[in-house]
């Protein structure tokens, strides 16, 4: 490639930045100064060109050490990637969480989705907003869903700088860090070095968020209250009859040995005696089906994968968890980080994977946190890496964080994402299982589907199969939030009611309306709990299960004000790749706004225009967001009556 | 005598076409089988040099056992298929993707645009005054081509043409997400700061005017642009020994413009930024 550079030049901090991810440059092709020998030879061809995929990760060195990536940085990064510097802005700019023009180190990201609006974001954005003027030296940004809905509302605090100012948990202090360029003691310093600036990388979540807390905690990250457990996110905790989320609590997530002490690994062990081709016959057997959201067989996408005849094969763990109101992907890595490694490794070996990739949202710092650790741990001791248990089986696990695009959820944008381009989604065929993450047949599982595939090997196929209804087997999570008195992550098999559920979470009184399966769900009404909750049931009383999203509303709530911020939503979330999306996204939202206040004859206009609009978004767009975009506002018109 | 290359022969796919049966050689989209049957599928990103981008979802048919629609230019057919493009469904799609379109973008120089509006019956008003629209002011910073965004549909095609399809420059790229995507140089720079090579391949896949020589761009905005008085001739760019076609439009006895016929079975309509723009020498008078 005969790429073209600008003359922007990058600071010291940039160089070092991108050389701590990707080595020093070996000549001035690659961004070194210039000396006799490069005149002598060249690289380029495939071998510069094939890496590619650390552009993300590039992007993300330089928005953690310096808060933004300026034109000098991207054009560093690129000389060393060998990767067109309109490409990488193309790639720089679609990601919520980057900025190409300068800003303060510090960005404050403020919830304002569905269940942190019920419960006072506005107030509280407006709060901190006007306590965080320009001068404060943070940029306070309205954020989508931060997947900590169980502790609403919330802020989630990032300060560029240099390495961690303090680990983001506890049990990481305890254990000390590994040493090495730029490691720093647990808790050391201000945050501020040399000229008292802030140069140290620190996160802070704030959930239940104050304005003082808020404030606190985006002007200090590193005095910020430390979040509590992830226990408390599961309300069942300790309950003898869980399955998916039993070692939360109980077991501590930062040990290796408290995790195998509780059965962890044994499910590893089944599968090396029972061999690949046997593991996939016990999950096709167990009729697991994908939890996140599109329900589609588990054993047959595996087996799909295995049988193809090109290699290598990839392992794909999607833990983008963004859809609004989903949560359960999160607390399931921070409490139990080891079970998603184990499955992994298990999914990898029956689909002859020798590698893995764990797409880990970029808003979900202590989850990195917890499986970087936990990834570590288990490499160093035999459980990852080139003889697995020492059945001579090679599997390796590399994490990828998400930049803040809801659409990287869907799973080929996720692909593309990974491989260093725009998250947008492919045309389908050819399938992930055929030609998937850099072409090569990838199997693609969401967190709490690998995470069933434990009980299935520990229990058996037939077993797991009895739990839950026929055509729904297995435990299913539920993430509740919004109007209950315990919100969180609940395990139920499959068939239970929505009632039920709702009791356990102790619904409050008033309650106007339910959301299932997050923004691209449905609502139901109070008078449709008997609902069963499982995959058909739902399908059958016209709604979606989807990620498990389970949201309620009281009537203190105003509805239009939910279906707004719903397309407010999919408008910023559509990759903008097609013209039914693109456009329809914005004209909804337009529509939605102008009887926001209407009823009746006066909306009714707005309400048929809505309608078409949303017909031919299910009906043309590329992928799954803009096919289901329309989905909760129809719903809502339809089985609530909004508007009416 | 010279040999024509006739390719490995290929399989023939039969599969239905609005209730009639359809035979295509293996590999051809739905898109080949409507245009071979004679029928009108409009297509709005769909480039005959160029890998099928399907963004624009204005080619959407119905096919039996698919949830959604598929888009004509992309999808392959496949035997036993069963597709119908004529269908209610299909059309209300059509309809809406123009409506949606012509409603924020300026559709005035895309060719067929008008037509399409008029068949599917399209009211792109039916979005309100205050609906969004593109509306950015045409960026004129070099001497030989205008992108005027406000026309830009976001087909992708200078995209895919600029890059690893054609020319490989990747001087372009769409930045942004969403309605607020855009198509731009690294770090939304001036054309002349970038890695634009100005060979006009973009220009000559733009499907909507968005991307136009300053000619065309000047003389539109001066009114003197008019199609029916142009006359073209395909010539052979004299400028080095590949001898790529070159088409000359001419209004006026002045080039206004340069194409090059995509059958070319060298160069599929491209040309470097001598053969593209560098005629003036031609009509340099004294």
């Amino acid at each position: 490639m005969d790429l073209h550079f600008g003359d922007s030049k990058p600071t010291d901090d940039e160089r070092a930045a991108v050389d701590a991810l990707l080595g020093p440059p070996e000549s001035s092709w690659e961004g070194a100064d210039r000396t006799d020998a490069d005149l002598r030879w060249a690289r380029g061809g495939r071998e510069a060109r094939d890496r590619r995929d650390l552009l993300l990760p590039g992007l993300h060195a330089l928005n953690d050490r310096v808060g933004w990536i300026s034109e000098g940085a991207l054009d560093y990064l690129c000389r060393r990637l060998t990767v067109p510097p309109a490409e990488a802005y193309g790639v720089a700019t679609f990601y919520a969480m980057f900025s190409v023009r300068p800003r303060p180190a510090t960005v404050l990201y403020l919830c304002t989705d569905l269940a942190c609006t019920a419960a006072g974001a506005p107030e509280l954005c407006a709060g901190a907003e006007a306590r965080l003027g320009p001068e404060s030296g943070v940029r306070v940004e309205r954020s989508p869903c931060l997947g900590l809905c169980e502790r609403a509302p919330a802020a989630l605090v990032i300060r560029a700088g240099e390495d961690p100012a303090r680990p983001a948990f506890e049990d990481e202090a305890r254990q000390g860090r590994s040493g090495g360029p730029g490691a720093a003691a647990p808790g050391a310093g201000n945050g501020k070095g040399r000229r008292g600036r802030n140069t140290l990388r620190a996160t802070a979540v704030c959930a239940p968020a104050t304005v003082d807390t808020t404030v606190q905690a985006a002007t200090a990250p590193e005095t910020a209250r430390t979040e509590p457990p992830p226990t408390t996110a599961v309300p069942q905790a300790g309950d003898p009859t869980l399955t998916l989320l039993k070692r939360i609590g109980t077991v501590d997530p930062g040990s290796l040995d408290d995790y195998r002490a509780h059965g962890g690994y044994t499910a590893l062990r089944r599968a090396f005696e029972l061999g690949p081709a046997a593991v996939i016959r016990e999950v096709t057997d167990s009729g697991l089906l994908g939890r996140g959201g599109a329900a589609f067989p588990t054993g047959r996408k595996w087996q799909a994968t295995a049988s193809r005849p090109d290699h290598p094969h990839y392992l794909v763990c999607n833990a983008d968890e963004s859809e609004p109101g989903t949560f359960k992907d999160r607390v399931l890595m921070e409490g139990d980080p080891y079970a998603l490694v184990e499955a992994m490794t298990i999914a990898a070996y029956a689909t002859g994977a020798h590698k893995g990739y764990l797409y880990l949202r970029g808003e979900y710092p202590r989850a990195t946190h917890r499986m970087r650790h936990a990834i570590e741990q288990a490499r160093a001791r035999g459980l990852l890496g080139d003889d697995v248990l020492g059945q001579g089986y090679a599997f390796d696990i590399e994490i990828r964080r998400g930049a803040g695009a809801y659409i990287c959820g869907e799973e080929t944008a996720l692909f593309n994402s990974i491989e260093g381009y725009r998250g947008e989604p492919r045309s389908k065929p050819p399938f992930p299982v055929e030609k998937g993450l850099f072409g090569k047949p990838t199997v693609e599982n969401n967190v709490e589907t690998l995470v069933n595939v434990l009980p299935i090997l520990t229990m058996g196929a037939a077993a797991y199969a009895a739990i839950g209804t026929r055509r729904s087997t297995g435990p299913k999570l539920y993430c509740v939030s919004g109007s209950v008195e315990r919100p969180g992550v609940y395990e139920l098999p499959f068939g239970a009611t929505l009632g039920e559920l709702l009791e356990l979470a102790g619904v409050r009184e008033g309650l106007r309306a339910v959301l299932l399966g997050g923004a691209a769900g449905g609502f139901v009404r109070p008078d449709e709990l008997d609902v069963p909750l499982t995959f058909e049931g739902t399908r059958e009383a016209g709604t979606t299960l989807g990620s498990g999203v389970v949201m309620a509303f009281d009537d203190t709530v105003p509805l239009p004000r939910l279906l707004l911020r719903i397309a407010e939503f999919f408008r910023d979330e559509s990759c903008g790749q097609c013209v039914p999306c693109r456009i329809g996204t914005v004209r909804q939202e337009e529509a939605l706004r102008r009887i926001a206040d209407r009823t009746g004859a006066a909306a009714a206009d707005d309400i048929a225009l809505l309608r078409e609009v949303g017909r031919a978004m299910r009906d043309a767009s590329i992928c799954g967001l803009g096919q289901t975009a329309w989905n909760a506002v129809e719903s809502a018109i339809d089985r609530l009556g909004a508007y009416e | 005598m010279t040999a024509i290359p006739l390719g490995v022969p290929r399989r023939l796919v039969e599969f239905t076409l609005d209730g009639q049966e359809a035979r295509v050689p293996e590999g051809s989209t739905i898109l080949d089988a409507c245009r071979a049957a004679g029928k009108e599928v409009p297509t709005l990103c769909q480039g005959d040099t160029l890998a099928p981008k399907n963004a624009c979802r204005v080619c959407v048919v119905e096919v039996e056992g698919s949830r959604t629609l598929v888009p004509a230019c992309s999808r392959k057919a496949e035997p036993g298929m069963e597709v119908r493009t004529d269908t209610e469904r299909a059309r209300h799609s059509r309809k809406v993707v123009l409506e949606l379109l012509a409603s924020s973008v300026d559709l005035s120089t895309t060719p067929p645009a008008a037509q399409w509006i008029k068949e599917y019956e399209a009211k792109p008003d039916r979005f309100g005054p205050d609906a969004a629209r593109l509306d950015e002011e045409p960026r004129v910073d070099n001497d030989l081509y205008v992108r005027d965004y406000g026309k830009c549909i976001l087909c992708y095609k200078c995209v895919d043409a600029c890059g690893d399809q054609w020319q490989n420059t990747f001087a372009i790229s769409v930045s942004g997400r969403g309605f607020d995507a855009r198509i731009a140089v690294e770090h939304d720079a001036p054309l002349t700061d970038s890695a634009c090579v100005y060979c006009g391949n973009c220009i000559e896949v733009c499907p909507t005017g968005a991307l136009s020589f300053k000619s065309e761009f000047d003389m539109r905005a001066a009114g003197t642009w008019d199609e029916s008085r142009q006359t073209e001739t395909t010539t052979v760019c004299a400028y080095c020994g590949v001898g790529c076609n070159l088409t000359l439009h001419v209004q006026d006895n002045e080039i206004v413009k340069v194409t090059s016929p995509h059958d070319n079975p060298v160069t599929h309509g491209n040309l470097c930024i001598k053969g593209r723009f560098g005629y003036q020498h031609v009509q340099n008078r004294d």
